[in-house]
C-alpha cells in the first residue's frame, strides 16, 4: 500500500481530481444557471415590484426568522408558500392586501406567542413584498414543500 | 516558539476568545427567546440577535484561521514572517469591520441574505482583509521550505477568499440568488475550510505525536483529495427544491453522502497517529481537543450531515430543527473545536506559561461538548416531531412550535453548560499563571 501510495502520487492525485471537479461543476453551473432563467422562474414574469420587494425583503432580514424555500431561521413560518397558504397566489391586489394588514398588525403583543417586529413600509413597499412572495411561490421547486402548512 | 514574529498570532486569538463569548451569549439570548418570546421583542429581535450570534462566529473561527497560519507558517516555512505590521494592519481592519457590523445591526442597518448581512463597506473591508493577509502569507511560504501542510494549508485559504467575491454577487432573481449564495456557504465549510482543518489538524499531530512528517502529510493529501471530491459536487443537496434542474437530486445525494469519508478519514488519522506516536507531549488538554474536534466532527458533520441529506429524506426534513442540530454540532465540531485545539496548543507558548495546569481547560472541554452533544439531541427530537406533525400530517407551524416547548426549554440548558465551558475556558487561557515545572501536568485545580 505504502509503496504504490506515495506521497507526490497522493498530492498529484488531490490536484488532477480536484481541477476535474472544478471543471464539471462549472459546466454543471452554466446549465444550472441558464434552467433557473429560461424554465424553472418564468410563469410569472421578474417586474420591478418584484425587485423592490426582494430588495425590502432583504434591508429588513426577514430571513432570520422565518424560512424562504427552507433556507433561513427556523423562528417563524416558512413563505415560500404563504401566498398558497392564504389562497390568493392568483390574485395580487387581495396579496397586496392581506399581507398589509397582516406586517400593520405586528407586533402582536400577545404574551407567551413569538413576535414579529414593526415594519414602517409605504404601501408600494408592501406590494412589492406580496409581489416577491407570490413570485417565489411561483418558482418549480420540485413540489417543496410536502403540503401548505409549508 | 522559535520566531518572534509569531508572536501576532496572540493578538488574534484573543479578539477571536473575545468575540467567541459575544457568539455564546447571544445564542443563549436566542436560545432564551425560544423559551420567553417575549423577552426584548420590541428593542432587540430575534432576527438580530440571530445576526450577530452567526455573524460572531464566523468571523471568531476565520481570526483563528488566520491567527493560526500566523503562528505555524514561520515554523513550517522556516523564516520569520514577511511582515508582522501588515499582520496587525490586517487585524486592525477585521476589527474595525466587525465593530462596525455589529454597530449597523444594533440600529437595524443589515443585509438580508443570510450569514451574509455585513454593509456592503464592511464586506469590502473583508476583502482587503484577505488579500493582506494571502500576499503576507504566500510571501512567507514562497521564500522558506514549503511543505504539505502549507501547501494545502494555503490553498483553503485562496480558495476560500477567492470564494469571498460571492458575496458581492446578488442576482435580482431568487433562484440565482440562492444558488451562487451557497457557493459561499457549502463551499466554505464542506470544501474550503476542510483543508484548512486538515492542515492545522496535521500540525498539531506533529507537534503531540512526533509521528514522521512523511505519514502526516501522505494521509493530508488523501483526506482532502477526497473532502474536495465529495464536497464540490455535494453542492448539490442544496439545490434540490430551489428551482434549479432535477439531476441535481442525484448528483447531490450521492457525492454529500461521499462527504462523510473526509470526516471519517480525519477522525481515524487523528487516533491511528496518537496510537502510533511515541512522543508524550505535556500539553494533554491540546490532544484532548485535537481528538475531540474530529471525532465530533465526525457526528456533526457526517453522521447528522448524512442523516437528512439524501433528497427523499431532505424533502420532509428541509429547513426544521432538524438542520438546526447538524448545524450546531457540525460548526462546534469541525471548526469551533479544532480552534480551541489550536488555541489551546499555541498560547501557553506565545504567554510564556508553559508548562501549565490544564485541568481547566479540560473540564471546559467536556461542558462544551457535553452541552452541545445534549443540544444536538434535543433539537434532533423537536426537529422529528416537528417533520411528523408539520410536513407529514399537515399541522400549521406555530401549532406545532408551541407543543415543542419543553425540548427549547432543555435546549437552553444546553446552551447555558456551553456558555460556563466557553467561559471556564476563555479564563483558563487567559488568566491561569504558569505552573512550577516539577509539578505533574494533569493535577489538581489551580
Ligand atoms: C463541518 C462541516 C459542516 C458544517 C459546518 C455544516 C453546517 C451546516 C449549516 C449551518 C447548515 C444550514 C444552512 C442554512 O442556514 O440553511 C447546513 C445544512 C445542511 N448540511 Fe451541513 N454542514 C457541514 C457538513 C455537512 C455534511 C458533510 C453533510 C452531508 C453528509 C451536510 C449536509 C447538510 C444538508 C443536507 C443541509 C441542508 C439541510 C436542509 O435541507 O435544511 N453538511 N449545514
Ligand atoms: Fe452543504
Amino acid at each position: 500500500m505504502s509503496e504504490i501510495l506515495t506521497k507526490s502520487r497522493a498530492r498529484n492525485v488531490f490536484y488532477g481530481g480536484s481541477l476535474f471537479f472544478i471543471a464539471v461543476f462549472a459546466g454543471l453551473t452554466v446549465q444550472s444557471h441558464s434552467h433557473v432563467v429560461s424554465r424553472s422562474t418564468t410563469s410569472m414574469p421578474l417586474t420591478e415590484e418584484v425587485r423592490l420587494g426582494k430588495e425590502g425583503w432583504e434591508r429588513n432580514s426577514c430571513i432570520n426568522c422565518h424560512t424562504l424555500h427552507g433556507e433561513g431561521a427556523y423562528f417563524a413560518p416558512e413563505v415560500g408558500n404563504v401566498m398558497t397558504r392564504w389562497g390568493v397566489v392568483d390574485d395580487p391586489d387581495a396579496a397586496a392586501e392581506m399581507l398589509g394588514g397582516w406586517i400593520d398588525a405586528q407586533p402582536s403583543g400577545i404574551e407567551g406567542r413569538r413576535q414579529m417586529p414593526h415594519f414602517e413600509l409605504t404601501d408600494e413597499e408592501k406590494r412589492g413584498l406580496s409581489e416577491f412572495l407570490r413570485w417565489a411561490d411561483k418558482m418549480n421547486t420540485q413540489s417543496w414543500p410536502p403540503n401548505d402548512a409549508g | 516558539m522559535k520566531y518572534q514574529s509569531q508572536k501576532v498570532a496572540l493578538a488574534y486569538f484573543s479578539v477571536a476568545m473575545a468575540l467567541f463569548a459575544i457568539q455564546v451569549f447571544g445564542g443563549l439570548l436566542a436560545g432564551w427567546i425560544y423559551v420567553s418570546p417575549n423577552t426584548l421583542s420590541e428593542v432587540l429581535p430575534f432576527n438580530v440577535v440571530r445576526m450577530i450570534h452567526t455573524n460572531a462566529l464566523i468571523v471568531w473561527l476565520l481570526l483563528g484561521f488566520f491567527g493560526a497560519a500566523y503562528f505555524l507558517v514561520p515554523e513550517e516555512a522556516e523564516r520569520e514572517l514577511f511582515s508582522t505590521k501588515l499582520a496587525y494592519l490586517q487585524l486592525g481592519i477585521l476589527v474595525i469591520g466587525t465593530l462596525g457590523a455589529v454597530a449597523s445591526y444594533l440600529v437595524g442597518i443589515h443585509g438580508g441574505r443570510e450569514f451574509l448581512e455585513q454593509p456592503l463597506w464592511v464586506k469590502f473591508g473583508i476583502l482587503v482583509a484577505a488579500v493582506i493577509f494571502l500576499v503576507n502569507i504566500s510571501l512567507t511560504v514562497l521564500a522558506g521550505r514549503r511543505t504539505a501542510i502549507t501547501n494545502i494549508l494555503l490553498m483553503g485559504l485562496w480558495l476560500l477568499s477567492l470564494l469571498w467575491i460571492f458575496a458581492f454577487i446578488n442576482p435580482d432573481n431568487l433562484g440565482l440568488d440562492k444558488m451562487y449564495w451557497w457557493f459561499i456557504v457549502h463551499l466554505w465549510v464542506e470544501g474550503t475550510w476542510e483543508l484548512v482543518m486538515a492542515a492545522i489538524l496535521g500540525y498539531l499531530m506533529l507537534k503531540l505525536t512526533g509521528v514522521d512528517r512523511e505519514v502526516v502529510e501522505k494521509w493530508l493529501y488523501v483526506i482532502v483529495a477526497t473532502a474536495l471530491f465529495s464536497g464540490i459536487l455535494g453542492t448539490g443537496h442544496h439545490f434540490y427544491w430551489i428551482g434549479l434542474p432535477a439531476y441535481w437530486q442525484w448528483i447531490g445525494s450521492i457525492f454529500s453522502t461521499m462527504e462523510v469519508v473526509p470526516f471519517f478519514a480525519m477522525m481515524s488519522f487523528a487516533f491511528v497517529m496518537v496510537w502510533k506516536g511515541r512522543k508524550n507531549h505535556p500539553n494533554k488538554a491540546a490532544l484532548l481537543w485535537s481528538l475531540g474536534a474530529s471525532t465530533v466532527a465526525f457526528f456533526g458533520a457526517g453522521v447528522w450531515g448524512f442523516l437528512h441529506t439524501l433528497h427523499g429524506v431532505n424533502y420532509y426534513t428541509h429547513g426544521t430543527q432538524i438542520t438546526a442540530a447538524h448545524g450546531h454540532l457540525a460548526f462546534y465540531g469541525a471548526y469551533v473545536a479544532l480552534n480551541l485545539a489550536m488555541f489551546t496548543y499555541a498560547m501557553p507558548m506565545l504567554r510564556g506559561r508553559a508548562p501549565y495546569n490544564q485541568w481547566l481547560n479540560m473540564t471546559a472541554f467536556w461542558l462544551m461538548t457535553g452541552g452541545m452533544s445534549f443540544m444536538t439531541f434535543v433539537l434532533t427530537f423537536a426537529g422529528t416531531i416537528q417533520v411528523h406533525l408539520q410536513r407529514v400530517m399537515g399541522e400549521y407551524y406555530m401549532d406545532v412550535q408551541d407543543q415543542l416547548g419543553l425540548f427549547y426549554a432543555m435546549r437552553f440548558g444546553a446552551g447555558a453548560m456551553v456558555v460556563a465551558g466557553a467561559l471556564l475556558f476563555i479564563y483558563s487561557l487567559a488568566v491561569v499563571r504558569r505552573q512550577a515545572p516539577a509539578g505533574n501536568a494533569v493535577g489538581e485545580a489551580a
